[in-house]
């Protein structure tokens, strides 16, 4: 059913100025994209050109995850500060899910050539995913563009739920534990499922018994907790903060050392005597084989976004912690994240 | 509310925003034909052009002009040359290629315009009378329901097993369900069945196999089969857009009864509309008199008009999580939200108290692009009938060049092609073999659903006991033995009355 949504490669905006590495663009897509643009350009008057010198003309964020999640949330974010701020002139953006990223990973590598304006959000699943050698590839596979921000960990409960802290969690769990299941939207082994285990953990339980019930997507993990399929969920902290501020969730556990600004009311982990901590990198990834000045122009339209206002609206407004690695450095970053999870996973048994 | 649906409708009669819907419709249509292109890509390509307009509300009604063009659009090509675009139309083309092959394309299309048009607007009158009612006892739906609904889907298979059929069409359903299981599912860390091919990895595509399994079949056929093509040839005639009153008798209670259980099923988080469809094909089929049952599945207006309403209602009442819970029921859904996201409007149980102008604008809007679409293509549709008057030397390579562009601009991968071919041609040695295709294709959709759905189960009860320890499940599940084993005790007994009849003479 949830078929992936495959749209123009660049937005039709994008496409009436000559992109370079658009010769390989299929006459199909460019009938496509000449039959979309006629008819918007029949029925609306175009935007207003981009503003100043763009360092990128233009970029397709690839998300290997639904609309809605934190990966949309992060390419959404991050192509709305750089479009705003004039450092792009275009985004476009594409949801692919599956497989827990890996089908994106996949496309972006099997075509590779024809994806040069694309960039690819991704985390620390990644990163979980080469360790446990069940995908065939991993992010030396890739062209490590840039890591970005941060998100903390949280485990979240409906609104209407009995449970109102950890302590109130893990007396449930004690009480019924095949009742008391925990639900996220990453495969088991995956990096929802690793928060989950870790506190449980950390708390003292046997972080192996813990029911973890995984969902494709996010929507679906969320209607699973309101109908009370599952007792809790693990999430990321901003898509949390998202729910909590609809008012559907409560978040009752944020891994992180103190108090988030963002969302003052979620308590820590820490706080409440599970000691343990956790940030989900979020960073670019582009195809492999990427030339070098385009890699460079990516690299530095995203360095530059720190600085600018609209950045840090849409940062402070998503409670990210900004965490930059360029090139080297990212590479540098992921092979110790490797190495601290690969020994985690090692303890609870995933590897 | 009333104050709601006068803000709604003065918004929706604006100028601009009429010309929004026509536009929208418009665009959906066109590029809805196109088999790689169903209603979720097409409002994805449109969501620039919506979020450059800046007012949600007018945004909104263009997408959702879209929206409903793009269905309408795709059952188009399931009916004129068996190509299903989306998994929604797959039963669209069960009845309505075999109409068209007999030379009522025109009135095939129009069954399925006023199908679509009654389904998407009892949806709409639903959706704003029982909205947030109907939120909540969406959520009394766990897995374990899901499992349940997917194995009533799964008996959608029935119409296609005829007599001395049976095997065949469950050994058709097996194969499908296997082929469901390639790649990574949700639920297991590991690739299964890819052999390490990559392209493997994310399990075959939907678009692919429908192709493989009936459009090339149905091209291959024209071409080893001349006569077969002639029939088609006269399909162009304006006078079979008519509906007979026979006819229209027939189908009324169809669409109304498809309509409110599409929309129920729709409301429903991660069923949705193909759901829908199967169970509304499946549930009227087994509910027709007998004769009519015979009819299904080689051209009955009845099973054209059951899924075409169903999944436009179903369409609509995946609105309702969407809207009250801000919770994306379906693919396209999940799109929307982006757009609803972009625009500043967060879906949710507040929308409607804080903008209820934006909650009543999406729904009039529905209605409005309903009604416009019918107003628009009604007039088409003998033009749009006439492809298949085009001589068959162009019309074959037609259809083999729309076969392998939906194939190829799903996934820009051209090892699609290479499967779709492969696949074709095994699809048209087992077609010489009477075997029907269309169980493998339902086996394949329902698949990967019913096993994420089984295996968390599963999981949360530590075994088959949900089966006992949910009623609803049980219900479910009763209600899909009851589905298939009625039928065929109503036809023994009508048998063995014919027989009595025989011997009392």
């Amino acid at each position: 059913m949830c078929q992936v949504s495959v749209f123009s490669r660049k937005s039709w905006a994008t496409n009436a100025a000559p992109v370079k590495w658009e010769d390989k663009m299929s006459f199909i897509r460019a009938r496509r994209l000449v039959a979309a643009a006629a008819m918007a350009a029949a029925t609306f008057s175009l935007p207003a050109a981009s503003i100043a010198e763009p360092v990128v003309e233009s970029i397709h964020f690839l998300i290997p995850g639904g609309a809605g999640g934190g990966w949309d949330g992060t390419a959404r974010g991050t192509g709305e500060a750089l479009t705003k701020s004039g450092l792009v002139g275009n985004a476009s953006y594409e949801n692919m899910s599956g497989g827990g990223g890996g089908k994106a990973i996949g496309y972006l590598i099997e075509n590779a050539a024809s994806q040069h304006g694309t960039l690819m959000v991704n985390s620390t699943p990644i990163v979980i995913r080469s360790l446990t050698g069940v995908f065939p590839h991993n992010f030396r596979d890739l062209t490590l563009v840039s890591g970005t921000i941060g998100d903390y960990a949280a485990i979240v409960v409906g609104k209407d739920s009995p449970i109102n802290s950890m302590s109130d969690l893990l007396a449930a769990y004690k009480a019924d534990k095949r009742g008391t299941a925990i639900g996220g939207g990453s495969v088991p082994g995956g990096m929802d499922h690793l928060v989950a285990a870790m506190v449980m953990e950390a708390a003292g339980e046997d972080a192996t018994a813990v029911k973890y019930i995984p969902y494709d997507a996010g929507g679906k993990a969320m209607a699973a907790l309101l109908s009370g399929e599952i007792s809790a969920l693990s999430t990321g902290f901003s898509e949390a903060i998202d729910l909590a501020n609809a008012g559907e969730v409560k978040i009752i556990g944020v891994t992180a050392d103190e108090r988030v600004a963002a969302y003052k009311d979620a308590p820590t982990m820490k706080e409440q005597g599970i000691d343990t901590t956790f940030v989900n990198w979020r960073g670019f990834f582009a195809a492999p084989g990427l030339p070098e000045e385009q890699l460079t122009a990516y690299q530095e339209a995203i360095a530059k976004m720190y600085a600018t206002p609209e950045w840090e609206e849409v940062r402070a407004r998503n409670g990210w912690v900004n965490i930059h690695n360029s090139g080297e450095d990212f590479q540098a970053f992921l092979e110790g994240q490797e190495k601290a999870i690969g020994d985690l996973m090692k303890k609870l048994g995933f590897l | 509310m009333l104050d709601g649906i006068w803000i709604g409708l003065s918004t929706a009669f604006s100028f601009s925003n009429l010309l929004m819907v026509i536009g929208g419709c418009l665009i959906g249509t066109f590029i809805g034909m196109l088999p790689g292109l169903g209603p979720m890509s097409i409002i994805a390509i449109m969501i620039p052009v919506a979020i450059s307009i800046g007012d949600p509300s007018a945004a909104l009604i263009l997408l959702a002009g879209v929206y409903y063009g793009a269905i309408f659009g795709g059952s188009t090509s399931s009916i004129l040359i068996n190509a299903p675009g989306v998994a929604s139309t797959v039963a669209t083309s069960f009845d309505g290629y075999p109409l068209a092959r007999q030379g009522k394309a025109g009135k095939a299309l129009t069954v399925a315009a006023i199908a679509s048009f009654a389904g998407g607007s009892i949806g709409a009158i639903l959706l704003m009378i029982f909205a947030p009612a109907l939120a909540s006892v969406a959520l009394l739906f766990h897995s374990a329901e899901y499992f349940a609904l997917m194995v009533v889907g799964l008996s959608a298979i029935a119409a296609f097993a005829g007599s001395g059929q049976v095997a065949k069409a469950l050994l058709m359903t097996l194969v499908g369900l296997m082929m469901a299981t390639v790649g990574e599912g949700a639920l297991f860390n590991q690739p299964r069945f890819t052999m390490g091919i990559l392209d493997l990895q994310s399990g075959f595509g939907f678009i692919t196999l429908a192709m493989a399994m009936f459009a090339l079949p149905e091209a291959l056929f024209l071409v080893l089969d001349p006569s077969r093509s002639n029939s088609g040839g006269n399909g162009g005639d304006i006078k079979d857009l008519r509906i007979t009153k026979e006819e229209a008798k027939k189908i009324t209670p169809v669409i109304g009864r498809q309509s409110i259980q599409g929309f129920l099923i729709g409301v429903l988080p991660g069923a949705g509309a193909t759901i829908a469809s199967f169970l509304g094909y499946a549930v009227e089929r087994n509910i027709a008199p007998k004769e009519e049952q015979a009819e299904f599945g080689k051209g009955s207006v009845k099973g054209l008009a059951a899924p075409e309403s169903a999944n436009n209602a179903a369409c609509t009442g995946s609105f309702v999580p969407l809207l009250t819970l801000g919770i994306p029921g379906s693919g396209t859904t999940a799109i929307l939200l982006g757009a609803l996201i972009a625009l500043n409007v967060s879906p949710g149980p507040r929308l409607m108290v804080d903008q209820p102008e934006i909650f009543w604008s999406v729904i009039i809007s529905m209605y409005v692009g309903n009604v416009i679409l019918l107003i628009l293509n009604l007039p088409l549709i003998p033009y749009i009938a006439k492809v298949l008057a085009v001589p068959r030397n162009y019309l074959i390579p037609f259809i083999l060049f729309f076969t392998l562009m939906g194939a190829y601009i799903g996934q820009n991968n051209a090892t699609e092609l290479l499967m779709l071919v492969g696949f074709g041609v095994c699809a048209t040695l087992l077609r010489f073999a009477n075997y029907p295709l269309a169980p493998l294709l339902i086996g394949f959709i329902l698949g990967s659903m019913l096993e994420d759905n089984f295996s968390r189960s599963m999981q949360l009860y530590d075994g088959i006991g949900f089966i006992l320890e949910r009623p609803m499940t049980m219900g479910l599940l009763a209600l899909a033995v009851i589905l298939v084993v009625l039928p065929t005790i109503r036809a023994r007994r009508v048998r063995k009355q014919e027989l009595q009849a025989a011997e009392s003479d």
